[in-house]
């Protein structure tokens, strides 16, 4: 084999290799939609944030806005602070609630923004006001079984 | 300088384990533009000692001195730099099997020096002319016969122009016509490269024919040495079996074993 | 010292065990020193990079026809195997998470590093034991050349450039050999396919990590061979079980490894 031949064939060698990298990485995983476009922070506090985890989605309307970047305990309210990494192209308004929702009946949880009705955007660090925290199962069924048993008193003393 | 020693071997002792020693206690000089030859049977440590010389093996006592400089404490950067002034032909050549003859001998060309192309491409085809095989020139080791790998690796080990020039077994398995065809080369190109050479063989006659001082060993000594001509005419027991290839003599044709009766009769009492 | 009977058998078994170990040891130690040397000698083989482009030639490019053929077999395997258990839990559309992911972090990586070890490997070991049998380094070394430099450091540098790209090859191949089954075969719908794996495929968590992955791999199992084919006794036997002994080296320490690099990167994560 000459060394031209060889050059080639290598130079074709790594160029295939680059392509199969770049069709799996925009192909195969989600490059495409969002890693270098500029984002903005903003926080939020939850009673509750049930499984939520760091580079979980948020999602205003269904769509994909930004992704959770931090977790944190606030130990002088007891509330958890949940960091917001927004992208810049998504202005909300300052009165926009924050909900923690689950992906389907048991899948992983992530946030969703029901935008307000303020004139004012959410700025860099600022914080959202209105959230409402994770629905823990176990809550839910224990009140379930307690409203049952309200519904069953109730009946019970209508007699 | 033109008569100083090129090599200089000083109560060389030297043993792959301490058990075993494969030279002791060896003395010996070369002197400067000749042919110096180092016979012995298999195994009585010359192929050791150009080792030695070459500096890939380090002796337990004693010293080698190559071109006025010790070899054994030599490492590193210094080593390369003696053994530039140095060219060695391996038993059965050694060229490296994916270039062809002449990529082989201008490896070092290539690698030691900053020669442009054209200059190193006439000078390999003149080492290769000089040994009879600017012709093969783009053939590849594995298209050569062993005569011809023989001679191109000579045409590679004379390079780079060598002061000192170490043949390690240089007749090997080799047809009588390339024979004699080495061993004039290793003659005429020690003359007209002004160089000093050591041949290490077992091949007694090419070499008495060829050689200016020769050396004979066994078990690691030095046991005769002499130009061809008292060679030839020594009395000595160990010299005249091996000159004369006789099958018994000082050195036996038994390997050390106990009495043959006993043996047999071991055996009997076994069956 | 006991030399007799059972407690002698006893002690010339531990004494073998002690031997083996500690030869083992010692081995280890050289083949470590033998790559620290080589990583500083390895100035020649970048800058000459004609050698190693060489070296990539035929550690890499000749890999190719096996690595795609095996990925395109195991990603074909991966869609209908997949399939079938998804199916039963209603969720055939994951079948394109299933493919990529144990494509991206584990199979391509993984089972490209073993053919790489089994096809290169040996061969870079063979190439090398024979040029030391045949006395072509010792030849090199009398003409002031250092072979470490020159042959080892070139094939080194080929093997860990190459390894990356033919797992990335490798899995992009089982990918689309998922889909051909998955898609075209089975009749899993085509949009899910892609969608759901690109929802799911993270490129720094899963991509990247297989990357590394593989680089790792392509490190370990160079070494190893360079070394065993380094190391080999001059003859034709020494060759032939140096050679053996890369691939079985090879294979081990790429399992070995990727179960680390797994529990690194994988599990690790949860833990936060």
């Amino acid at each position: 084999m000459n060394r031209a031949a060889i050059d080639v064939w290598v130079g074709v060698f790594v160029a295939a290799g680059l392509a199969g990298l770049l069709f799996l990485a925009l192909k195969v995983g989600n490059l495409a939609s969002f890693s270098t476009s500029p984002t903005y922070q903003v926080q939020a506090k939850f009673a509750n944030i049930g499984g939520l985890k760091i580079r979980a989605p948020i999602k205003s309307a269904g769509v994909v806005v930004g992704r959770v970047s931090n977790v944190s305990f606030d130990n002088v309210t007891y509330e958890a602070v949940v960091t917001l990494n927004l992208d810049s192209q998504y202005q909300f308004p300052r009165d926009t609630s924050a909900k923690i929702l689950t992906s389907g009946l048991l899948g992983e949880q992530y946030i969703g923004l029901d935008a307000g009705g303020d004139s004012e955007m959410l700025k860099q660090g600022e914080r959202l006001r209105l959230t409402q925290s994770a629905v823990v199962l176990e809550n839910l069924i224990s009140q379930f079984l307690f409203n049952k048993a309200a519904e069953d008193k109730e009946a019970k003393d209508k007699k | 300088m033109s008569n100083a020693a090129i090599v200089e071997i000083e109560h060389l002792s030297f043993g792959y384990d301490a058990a075993r020693p494969v030279l002791r206690d060896v003395s010996l000089t070369m002197p400067n533009g000749k042919v110096v030859g180092i016979m012995g049977q298999s195994g009585c440590g010359k192929t050791t000692l150009l080792r030695i010389i070459g500096g890939a093996r380090r002796p337990d006592r004693g010293s080698a001195r190559v071109l006025g400089t010790r070899v054994n404490g030599l490492h590193g950067r210094d080593l390369y730099a003696l053994r530039r002034k140095m060219g060695m032909l391996f038993q059965f050549g050694a060229l490296f099997t994916d270039m062809t003859a002449f990529d082989n001998v201008a490896f070092p060309m290539r690698e030691h020096t900053d020669l442009p192309e054209e200059l190193i491409d006439d000078l390999v085809l003149m080492k290769l002319e000089a040994v009879g095989l600017r012709g093969a020139a783009r053939l590849t080791p594995a298209e050569l016969s062993g005569g011809m790998a023989r001679r191109v690796a000579l045409a590679r080990a004379i390079a780079l122009d060598p002061q000192l020039i170490l043949y390690d077994e240089p007749f090997t398995a080799l047809d009588p016509i390339s024979f004699g065809a080495i061993a004039r080369l290793i003659r005429r190109l020690n003359d007209s490269l002004g160089a000093t050479s050591v041949i290490v063989s077992h091949d007694v006659k090419e070499c008495l024919d060829i050689v200016d001082y020769m050396y004979f060993m066994s078990a690691g000594e030095i046991v005769a040495h002499g130009t061809p001509d008292e060679m030839r005419a020594s009395a000595d027991p160990f010299v005249g079996q091996f000159v004369r290839g006789e099958g018994d003599g000082p050195i036996p044709f038994h390997y050390p074993a106990m009495a043959f009766g006993e043996d047999l009769e071991l055996s009997a009492a076994h069956a | 010292m006991p030399d007799r009977g059972s407690a002698g058998a006893l002690r010339r078994i531990f004494g073998r065990l002690g031997e083996s170990v500690t030869e083992r040891l010692w081995r280890l130690g050289f083949a470590a020193r033998f790559f620290g040397y080589m990583l500083l000698h390895s100035g020649t083989a970048l800058r000459r990079f004609q050698l190693t482009a060489r070296e990539i030639y035929f550690a890499g490019v000749l890999s190719l026809i096996i690595i795609l053929v095996s990925g395109l077999f195991v990603g074909m395997v991966l869609g209908l195997q997949g399939y079938d258990t998804l199916q039963r839990y209603g969720s055939s559309e994951a079948l394109g998470i299933l493919v990529a992911l144990s494509l991206v972090r584990e199979l391509g990586p993984v089972v490209a590093g073993l053919l790489f070890a089994s096809r290169a490997g040996s061969a870079i070991t063979a190439e090398i034991g024979l040029m030391k049998a045949t006395e072509q380094i010792a030849a090199m070394e009398m003409m002031a050349v250092d072979p470490i430099a020159r042959v080892v450091a070139p094939r080194f540098w080929g093997g860990v450039i190459s390894m990356p790209l033919l797992a990335a090859l490798f899995s992009a191949m089982g990918i689309f050999g998922g889909y051909l089954v998955g898609v075209q075969l089975i009749g899993v719908d085509e949009g899910a396919f892609w969608s759901q794996m690109q929802a799911s495929v993270d490129v720094r968590e899963d991509i990247l990590n297989g990357v590394i992955k593989s680089v790792v791999f392509g490190i370990a199992v160079t070494w190893i061979a360079v070394f065993e084919g380094y190391d080999a006794q001059p003859t034709a036997e020494g060759v032939s079980s140096a050679t053996t002994r890369t691939v079985v080296t090879s294979s081990l320490a790429i399992l070995a490894l990727d179960f680390v690099l797994t529990a690194l990167m994988f599990t690790g994560g949860n833990a936060r």
